[in-house]
């Protein structure tokens, strides 16, 4: 126990940890400080790009297996499940409407790659390994929770949800999705020797942008936990904290019984823990206009992404080590 | 110069809707549109602004046409199917034009 609260602890004072937090404290304080729009989006496109060929790569240098497959499998059946879990634990803990409730649930189904990417280099701070097709798990949990979410509202408020025909192609051909698969694909065929052509634009500048990213985030995040203050109410908050932990135990018990490195096993964790605050909102605003954006957009964004990064991560690097013995 | 009169609609609409309110637009017989974004704003739904807005679903849009007055009932109904469950204004407001055959 005391090894796993002061992995914990190391994690706690990483840079990218601490530039999110100084990222929350300006939007606190009410600094001017800002990340320009473009540059915000040129970074997340750079941190798509990166990760997603550093992770075809290695599947290139380690082989196609049948655990791809099933990692594949697992993340899809998590993401279209945790939503159920979720609608529940909302109907219990908070006075949510079905249609706020479902809406809610369906966020967390889905997942966030910043917070998956910042686990990456949490998991990579820590000298673990972690099998590169993790990218490919993220990037198939990106969507089915929005159909969940959909049927949870069909289920219990008799078709409140509007469904039309451009919005599944939105969302799986979302940008930040094509441009993580295609990384990833372009990784798988051009290997190792791709990588290494590429290394220094991808391998050697990665963490000080994603500190640059995260600070941003922070100031996001601060900034909407700074206006929601009427939205959270006691047990909104207290999901916003349990769900990625319950989360994160189905990660666990998935990376687990699937036989996933210690290093596989934490970002499985973090990717069932993580709630979207990009694709699955807009696809709610175009699906579900009826429910109110303020509450999902600061549970995800304002109280679990910030959750993740300060504690959750640590958290599951040290559950996930102490399981498995990695 | 010769001027005629014609009609300007103004939109404004969730970002995420914008396709979806231009393919209505379209099927109304509008031949060209502007899209502008907007930076920040107030109202029944609380005040919100750009800054910060990290993904699609949070932005709003301004869309502006300038059509014959004759086709302005037809996309009043179109737009308003797009708009009607959604945060949204439609504003309708006359104005003149000198090339009427282009609207």
């Amino acid at each position: 126990m005391e090894g796993m609260l002061a992995l914990a602890a190391d994690n706690l004072l990483s840079p990218i940890i601490l530039f999110f937090a100084l990222g929350v404290l300006a939007a606190f304080a009410r600094s001017d400080l800002s990340i320009p729009e473009a540059i915000a989006k040129g970074m997340s496109i750079y941190l798509l790009f990166a990760i997603g060929f550093k992770g075809g790569a290695a599947v290139a240098d380690n082989g196609i297996d049948s655990t791809l497959i099933l990692s594949l499998v697992a993340g899809l059946v998590l993401s279209f499940a945790i939503p159920m879990v979720a609608f529940a634990l909302l109907r219990v803990m908070t006075g949510l409407s079905v249609v706020d409730a479902a809406a809610v649930a369906g966020h967390y189904g889905s997942i966030s790659i910043v917070t998956f990417v910042a686990a990456t280099s949490v998991v990579q701070g820590a000298g673990l390994d972690s099998e590169g097709y993790m990218v490919a798990v993220a990037a198939v949990m990106e969507a089915p929770a929005i159909l969940s979410a959909l049927w949870l509202i069909a289920r219990f408020d008799k078709g409140a949800a509007q469904m039309d025909a451009g919005l599944m192609r939105e969302i799986l051909l979302n940008g930040s999705i094509v441009l993580l698969v295609g990384s990833f694909l372009i990784g798988v065929i051009t290997g190792a020797e791709g990588l290494d052509l590429i290394a220094p634009f991808i391998v050697t500048p990665f963490q000080g942008v994603l500190c640059l990213f995260l600070l941003d985030m922070g100031l996001v995040a601060g900034r909407g936990l700074r206006e929601a203050r009427g939205v959270l109410k006691p047990g909104l908050f207290l999901f916003g904290v349990v769900m990625p932990v319950v989360g994160s135990a189905f990660g666990l018990l998935a990376g687990v019984l699937l036989g996933l490195s210690p290093g596989g096993v934490v970002l499985f964790m973090t990717l069932s823990a993580s709630a979207s605050y990009i694709a699955v909102p807009a696809a709610m605003r175009v699906a579900l206009p009826e429910a109110n954006p303020s509450i999902y957009l600061t549970l995800s964004l304002g109280v679990t992404f910030p959750f993740n990064l300060t504690l959750g991560i640590p958290l599951y690097l040290a559950v996930a080590s102490f399981v498995t013995g990695g | 110069m010769q001027t005629h009169n014609a009609k300007r609609v103004a939109v404004i609409i969730e970002a995420v809707m914008q396709s979806r309110l231009t393919d209505a637009m379209e099927n109304a017989g509008v031949t060209g549109y502007s899209i502008l974004p907007v930076l920040a704003g107030g109202g029944r739904s609380g005040n919100w602004s750009r800054e910060g807005q990290i993904g699609r679903g949070q932005g709003m849009v301004q869309v502006i046409c300038i059509i014959a007055p004759d086709k302005l009932d037809d996309l009043l109904n179109k737009a308003f199917a797009v708009v009607e469950k959604h945060i949204g204004v439609i504003s309708v407001s006359d104005c003149e034009v000198l090339r009427a055959e282009r609207f």
